[in-house]
């Protein structure tokens, strides 16, 4: 019950704040029949989703697939779960380290075999504890699991380590797709090239570079769904492109997210022919210096770089040309577990007074014996907003006298250099699907595959488990400021930049989806109509 | 003739050994590793799973050996399998190539509709108002960037559409072949065509004209007219044919070339072609599809040229390879 208040309270204030422009979405009898077609930016470099971290992945590859529990699809926003192949979501048993899951009976994969709990149990298996060479990019958030079982054909148990809050949401997390067994027997990288679900829709062809097809599935274990015949998932690299093709009806729509001059230019071509939808995003742009190079091993180097930073007139700003708007800490802002104002402003490069922070910024640098420091900050080629962000940075940091570069590179070499430790200070991401904190803020460990800081803290890891453990709410509270302040404050081993503002104006004639505080939540399109 | 074609195809087969072992070794002198590029997104990278994928593409054997397989695939013409993909390279080339090949044969056509009429013309009336317009038409198509000019028509399509239909129209960002849906086909390539052909056309509308100008200047074109040849007949049968041998160099070498060369255009129109294809697995270090890919358009540049040499001998008869 607690878990859910957690989540009530910031999917209601995400709610209240979202704005619904264009058409009103009044309850319509969904009408069945069409072929959605929607832009993707990017294309999957495989289509396993246990292996990749990308929406370029979910967004056409989603609605092939079932998974064990869902966000749910009728009203992402609620707080609550909903099963997709279990029956009833459990409670939890053995003071919360067993959960047991009935399977449905009635699911059949798109090759007509019936889709049981043993694969149920394969695919955890696989996410969990994969098999040596097997990548598995969610299996740390499973370290509270000891094991995975499916006694029956219906059944699959939990068993957890210890009682934790990041149990559900992990599982519920739109990645864990629900494989064939006997596909997986005979091959562990067979889905990195193929696709074969039990989802909504039945995969029917895909064209390397272009477009990833799909059609009804005509036995749909959710009864009346999915409405839509059809859809066409069309990979358009460039923003004007993708912008245009809505405007122009070639798209009706694209799942990621807009910036705002995007959002008024369609507004402005197609009045009520368009619809947009708007929530804060459960998604963050990080800097991080590379702790093993000097003078970045120094934390007074490090803490400098994120006083220099005016986070909070950088808002009012970059709001108006990136997809980013909110100043937060490690926790998505408006969680019970995020910092409130007056808590963030006690933190390095939160202070209200931004004069006074960049002074000591410089009396840090000083102090560390650092006089006029030049770095190369390692960068993503994307544009928003990775570029624009960026480029913010480097002005930020001139203000107390650091010059800074700028190497853009693709995704490729990017996550290469980084993997490598190959850069100075690099600008990272946190992107998560269902708002969890606990499972969330895992990517400050220092254990955490995608830490790219290179640091040790054992401090870290006792407080990161200590909160894991703890089911009272005003506890995690607590130890999750000690947590935040450690990560962005007395050590600087990551700098939160700005949290990302989610705008995605699509065609008003689509019809049944919802804005989620993740571009990774809610995309089986099971629930999508076309008003036509 | 038929030897001189037999001799140039023998001497087709140096050239692409060439461009194979160049390559083949420019490939592997750029830093980085495929398998780092693929599985570094997902955060953190286990040794062994490095060592599967470098397994499976082949990129663990030695050099010698990878570039034996990679020649005797040359040979059979099976270049193996996408290190990125997966997937056959024949399927993933094929899928381009017929789109690139259409563009690159509609924006041909496009030029020399535009191009032959507008650069005679000019000659013909060499410092006229005529003459004037060409050539700043010319020349704007030579300073204005085919993508930019492709961006232009996509809002001049989106603006024009909505004020006559109420809405707003784009042309399709999907690729369908031409025997499937030739309307669906032509609405997507047109534009594309039009927006590469202008900028082609403008090169050789300049060339037409400039050679035009010297053969009108020839003693048999003075003959001719002192003998009371149609001034029309001059200028067609005289003149144009001769003036056209560079033309059709300038022609093939910019065919050939948007054949893979078409990289911004055909991210402004979304086209799933050679050039993109070719940028996305040279940043994926895709080495057997960069390998492909080279050798594909060396052999397309190499034919072109052979066609050029062979349109030589037809155009002036006083070609004659087989003496």
């Amino acid at each position: 019950m607690k878990l859910r208040w957690k989540l009530a309270l910031p999917m209601l204030a995400g709610l209240l704040a979202m704005p619904m422009w264009g058409a009103p979405s009044q309850a319509q009898a969904p009408k069945k029949g069409g072929i959605l077609k929607y832009v993707v930016p990017d294309e999957p470099p495989s289509f396993d989703g246990h292996r990749e971290t990308t929406f370029a992945l979910i967004h056409p590859i989603a609605p092939f697939y079932s998974t064990l529990i869902r966000a749910n699809p009728e009203d992402p926003n609620s707080p609550d779960y909903v099963c997709d192949v279990c029956t009833a979501m459990p409670k939890p048993a053995d003071g919360g380290t067993s959960y047991t899951f009935k399977i449905r009976k009635d699911i059949k994969f798109h090759d007509g075999s019936p889709l049981t709990a043993k694969d149920v149990h394969a695919s955890f298996q696989k996410i969990i504890f994969p098999a040596q060479g097997v990548s598995s990019a969610r299996k740390a958030q499973f370290s509270m699991v000891e094991s995975v079982t499916a006694p029956d054909d219906e059944t699959v148990v939990f068993k957890l380590k210890y009682p934790s809050g990041a149990f559900i949401p992990a599982l519920a997390t739109p990645y864990n797709f629900i494989y064939s067994k006997a596909v997986l027997d005979k091959d562990q990288h067979w889905y990195e090239k193929n696709v074969m679900g039990s989802g909504p829709f039945v995969f029917e062809s895909r064209e390397a570079g272009a477009v990833v097809k799909g059609k009804r599935n005509p036995d749909y274990y959710h009864a009346g769904k999915p409405y839509l015949d059809g859809f066409e998932a069309i990979f358009a690299k460039t923003q004007t492109l993708r912008v245009q093709a809505i405007r122009g009806d070639q798209a009706a729509i694209e799942f990621r997210g807009f910036p705002p001059k995007a959002r008024d230019d369609l507004v402005a071509a197609l009045g009520k022919d368009i619809t947009v939808q708007e929530m804060d995003w459960n998604c963050v742009l990080l800097v991080t210096p590379n702790s093993k190079k000097k003078p970045f091993d120094d934390k007074r180097v490090r803490r400098a770089l994120t006083l220099a930073v005016d986070r909070w007139g950088g808002s009012k700003d970059l709001s108006k040309i990136a997809i980013v708007k909110a100043v937060g800490g490690v926790v998505f802002p408006g969680h019970a577990l995020a910092a409130k104002k007056e808590e963030l402003e006690k933190l390095a490069g939160y202070w209200p007074d931004i004069n006074k922070s960049r002074e000591e910024a410089k009396r840090l640098l000083k102090e560390a014996g650092v006089n006029d420091l030049k770095f190369t900050l390692a960068n993503r080629g994307v544009d928003q907003p990775y570029t624009i962000v960026g480029t913010w940075l480097i002005d930020q940091w001139k203000q107390v006298g650091i010059t800074v570069e700028q190497k853009v590179e693709a995704t490729g070499p990017f996550y290469a250099s980084l993997n490598a430790g190959n850069f100075d200070v690099t600008m990272d991401f946190n992107c998560q699907s269902i708002v969890n904190p606990l499972a969330d803020t895992s990517k400050f460990l220092p254990t955490a595959g995608d830490q790219y800081g290179k640091f040790e803290d054992a401090e870290l890891l006792k407080l990161y488990d200590a909160m894991n453990r703890t089911a009272d709410e005003a506890e995690q509270r607590k130890i999750m400021r000690a947590y935040e302040k450690r990560v962005v404050d007395d050590e600087a081993y990551n700098h939160i930049t700005l949290w990302w503002y989610r705008i995605i104006p699509h065609r008003s004639y689509m019809k049944g989806w919802k804005i989620t505080p993740s571009h990774y939540l809610n995309q089986d399109l099971s629930v999508v109509w076309l008003d036509k | 003739m038929l030897r001189y074609i037999l001799n140039r195809v023998l001497l087709m087969i140096p050239t692409l050994l060439g461009a194979a072992v160049l390559v083949f070794v420019l490939m592997r002198l750029i830093p980085g590793d495929i398998c780092v590029l693929r599985l570094a997104s997902g955060g953190g990278m286990d040794q062994q799973v490095l060592a599967n994928c470098r397994q499976e593409i082949g990129t663990d054997q030695p050099m010698l050996v990878q570039f034996l397989q990679f020649m005797k695939g040359l040979l059979t013409l099976d270049f193996g399998k996408s290190m990125w993909t997966g997937r056959p390279i024949i399927d993933e080339i094929g899928l381009r190539f017929q789109l690139s090949l259409q563009v690159a044969i509609m924006a041909t056509i496009t030029a020399i509709l535009i191009a032959i009429p507008l650069g005679t013309i000019s000659a013909v009336k060499q410092n006229t108002w005529i003459d004037y317009v060409v050539r700043g038409f010319s020349i704007a198509g030579v300073a204005m960037p085919s993508f930019w000019l492709g961006i232009l028509i996509i809002l001049g399509i989106l603006i024009t559409s909505k004020a006559l239909f109420g809405s707003p129209w784009m042309p399709p960002i999907r690729y369908v072949p031409l025997w499937v849906d030739p309307f669906y086909n032509l609405s997507m390539l047109i534009w594309p065509a039009l927006a590469t052909g202008y900028r082609y056309s403008a090169v050789a509308t300049r060339m037409t004209r400039s050679a035009m100008l010297e053969v009108l200047r020839e003693d048999y074109v003075r003959t001719a007219r002192a003998k009371g040849v149609y001034h029309k007949l001059i200028v067609r049968r005289h003149a144009l044919r001769n003036a056209l041998l560079p033309v059709v160099t300038i022609l093939g070498i910019e065919f050939a070339f948007l054949m893979g060369g078409l990289v911004v255009t055909e991210q402004v129109f979304n086209l799933n072609g050679l050039g993109k294809l070719f940028v996305e697995s040279v940043s994926n270090q895709d080495y057997n599809m960069t390998q492909a890919l080279v050798m594909l358009v060396v052999a397309i540049f190499a034919l072109t040229n052979l066609f050029i040499d062979i349109l030589y001998g037809w155009l002036d008869p006083r070609i004659r390879y087989n003496r």
